[in-house]
């Protein structure tokens, strides 16, 4: 689980070019949306391209995402219970 | 035909160089362009961390917008009544061409909603307008060449027509390596007149 | 000239949409399309072509064969892309009606979003400087031997009413007399698969204002007008342009104002050059793209301005979205309902499913109307209102 906390924070830095922000800045229990990270829609978007990228899983509601998307902590246990690759 | 509007100041970004008003503020030489631009970027204070997930169009009419702005300081807390008129040749071509590549292979098919938004050339107007807070009409036209003539006619429309106070014009154009942008700014009160000989003058500065 | 006198000229110069045409799954004139508007009849279609969208999809396309039966009656096909023969058959039928010779006092606007995108595939048959949007222009402007260059705009979904504004302007600059407009765009899969990223195409026909929209269809047309000062020889359908307005609503690059502002901003500037009370708006075409985000804010704009009992539809359900074409392909249909005193339903409307209150038309109904208001959004935040005014009072 640590692995893949670690690895979702590299990638959502780089995906979604967030250039100022380092990966010890992410917190496990941030808020990544909002007044947390600053994440908008489109990221939220992204995102979901990413978890069909990377892990296999096709998320088709946009509104579902934002509650699997609360926290680095949240996603990594959606996507160890989820993935499929 | 010459009109009673005036051109306040210009920028210009290309060959490596930035310049406002034909003085340099910034060059750097033998970069690609991305890399230029978030060089430019780093050293002009823009502090605006959605520069970094602009695509390159955007990230050459942002900075040079940043540059005229606050040489005009521009307040960006309050409404500012400046319409915007940008023309290219390549439209969002460059952006377009990503967007392509990730639909062509149908193992490997994940196209981005974040390049996909890119491939309109008018985002790069949205982003200006987020950023300055214009709530002020946007038209992007697209030439074969730099077109005086046509900025001229219809900045001198919107302003006669009582549609805005001033008006950001330019050329901001990005087509793999080539870039270049100008910029500058009509308004109703000035020295050097809007005319289409100072704004071809200002171009080729 | 002082700046004072140029604006009393302006506001002197009346400016008309005349003659128009409209290339589309629904007919390729604007009465047959008009027509089937009236009895209800839908272009979308589901249409399930792997080699086009991974998925099935619904669209409104415009039939290939008929496409090239109406493009070998005015020349030879083959040396001309799918949007080229669109846009040319839609706007040599408005030369023709017109009668208007070409000279120097004559202007063309093209407005499209993604212009002969087509091209950038790897297996199209024309070179990749066809892709420009330049390009497109100098086709147009060539196969009709315009006199002055193409002004092609491109500004999202709001391109196809800028571009009847951005023809006033250069009118009443004095710098056109007449100016042909053509709008264009074609359903490609780099705009599905764009689209679809954002989550936003719906896999059934689309349901603007309802409370079960699931998103947008995307379609194509051409369509055509021809925009002038000139009030004789008008076109039984021919509107004035009142006022329009533009503004963005420098807030997101895709997603549009919770609050409508920058809609809200843009009909008021229309109405305050068009000199007139809302009361006297009879109907409103609005964008209506089907989506969640865009139709409330529809919604909340036009109960800001008190417009919420007029009489609205969006003409999605009909075409789907059709991108750089919409505002001009809508504005033709807004004329024809005008000279026909009819009121379109906007078909795909179940139960009412935006927040605010507005007056949606369920039913074609005849009605006697006389000005409508156009109103469009887009991305980068774009937004743009306009009024027309029928001429023709005598209408049937």
């Amino acid at each position: 689980m640590e692995t893949l906390k670690q690895e979702l924070k590299e990638n959502i830095i780089e995906q979604l070019n967030l250039e100022d922000i380092a990966i010890e800045d992410i917190n496990d229990d941030d808020i990544l949306f909002g007044d947390g990270l600053g994440l908008d829609s489109i990221d939220g978007l992204e995102l979901i391209v990413m978890l069909d990228k990377n892990y296999g899983i096709k998320l088709t509601d946009p509104k579902k995402g934002r509650a699997i998307f609360e926290s680095i902590k949240v996603m990594a246990k959606y996507i160890s219970e989820n993935r499929t690759k | 035909m010459n009109s009673n509007y005036y051109i306040s100041s210009f920028c210009s970004i290309k060959n490596n160089t930035i310049s406002l008003n034909g003085s340099m503020v910034y060059s750097n030489e033998n970069m690609e362009f991305l890399e230029f631009i978030k060089a430019a970027y780093k050293s002009l204070d823009t502090n605006y961390p959605k520069f970094f997930k602009m695509d390159g169009l955007s990230k050459l009419a942002i900075l040079a917008a940043h540059v005229l702005f606050k040489n005009e300081n521009i307040n960006q807390d309050k409404d500012n009544d400046i319409a915007v008129v940008f023309s290219n040749k390549s439209s969002s071509i460059d952006t377009d061409r990503k967007h392509q590549k990730s639909i062509e292979n149908k193992d490997d098919y994940y196209p981005s909603p974040a390049i996909f938004v890119y491939t309109l050339p008018n985002i790069c107007i949205g982003e200006i307008s987020i950023k300055y807070k214009l709530f002020s009409e946007n038209s992007f036209f697209i030439f074969e060449n730099f077109s005086a003539q046509h900025l001229l006619d219809y900045a001198n429309s919107l302003l006669s027509a009582g549609k805005t106070e001033k008006v950001l014009c330019g050329w901001v154009e990005l087509d793999g390596n080539q870039y270049e942008a100008y910029l500058y700014l009509v308004t109703k009160i000035g020295t050097i007149l809007h005319s289409k000989e100072n704004i071809i003058k200002f171009y080729n500065t | 000239m002082k700046n004072g006198n140029k604006k009393l000229d302006s506001r002197m110069t009346e400016v008309y949409l005349s003659y128009n045409n409209i290339v589309s799954s629904l007919g390729f004139d604007s009465e047959t399309v008009v027509s089937n508007i009236h009895n209800e009849i839908s272009g979308l279609q589901l249409i399930d072509d792997k080699e086009m969208f991974f998925k099935s999809f619904c669209s409104s396309i415009i039939n290939q064969k008929e496409l090239n039966n109406s493009f070998t009656s005015i020349a030879v096909e083959g040396n001309f892309t799918r949007l080229e023969m669109m846009m040319i058959t839609s706007l040599n039928r408005v030369i023709q009606d017109t009668k208007i010779p070409l000279t120097k006092n004559v202007g063309l606007i093209i407005s499209t979003t993604k212009g002969n995108i087509d091209i950038l595939d790897k297996n199209s048959k024309f070179l990749e400087e066809r892709a420009y949007l330049g390009s497109l222009g100098k086709v147009i402007k060539d196969f009709f031997k315009f006199k002055n260059d193409a002004i092609v705009v491109s500004n999202a979904c709001v391109s196809g009413v800028l571009a009847v504004t951005i023809a006033k302007r250069y009118i009443t600059q004095g710098i056109y007399d007449n100016v042909f407009v053509v709008s264009g765009d074609i359903v490609t899969e780099f705009i599905l698969s764009g689209f679809n990223s954002f989550q936003a195409l719906s896999s059934e026909p689309c349901k603007p204002y309802s409370k079960n929209r699931t998103g947008i269809n995307i379609g194509e047309v051409a369509a055509s007008v021809l925009v002038t000062k000139n009030d004789t020889n008008l076109a039984k359908e021919a509107v004035a342009i009142l006022g329009d307005g533009s503004c963005n609503d420098a807030n997101h690059i895709s997603g549009p104002s919770r609050t409508g502002e920058g809609l809200v901003r843009s009909v008021k500037l229309a109405q305050k050059e068009a000199n007139i009370s809302f009361d006297n708006i009879d109907y409103i075409s609005a964008h209506g793209t089907g989506t969640p985000f865009n139709d409330e804010m529809e919604a909340i704009a036009i109960n800001r301005l008190g417009l919420q009992n007029v009489p609205i539809n969006s003409l999605k359900g009909y075409f789907g979205h059709t991108l750089g074409a919409s505002g001009l392909l809508e504005t033709i249909v807004g004329m024809h309902s005008l000279y026909n005193n009819t009121l379109y339903s906007s078909l795909g409307f179940e139960e009412i499913g935006v927040s605010q209150p507005i007056n949606v038309i369920t039913k074609t109904i005849t009605k006697k109307l006389n000005i409508f208001l156009k109103t469009a959004s887009g991305f980068g935040g774009s937004n743009m209102a306009v009024i027309f005014k029928k001429i023709n009072m005598t209408s049937k």
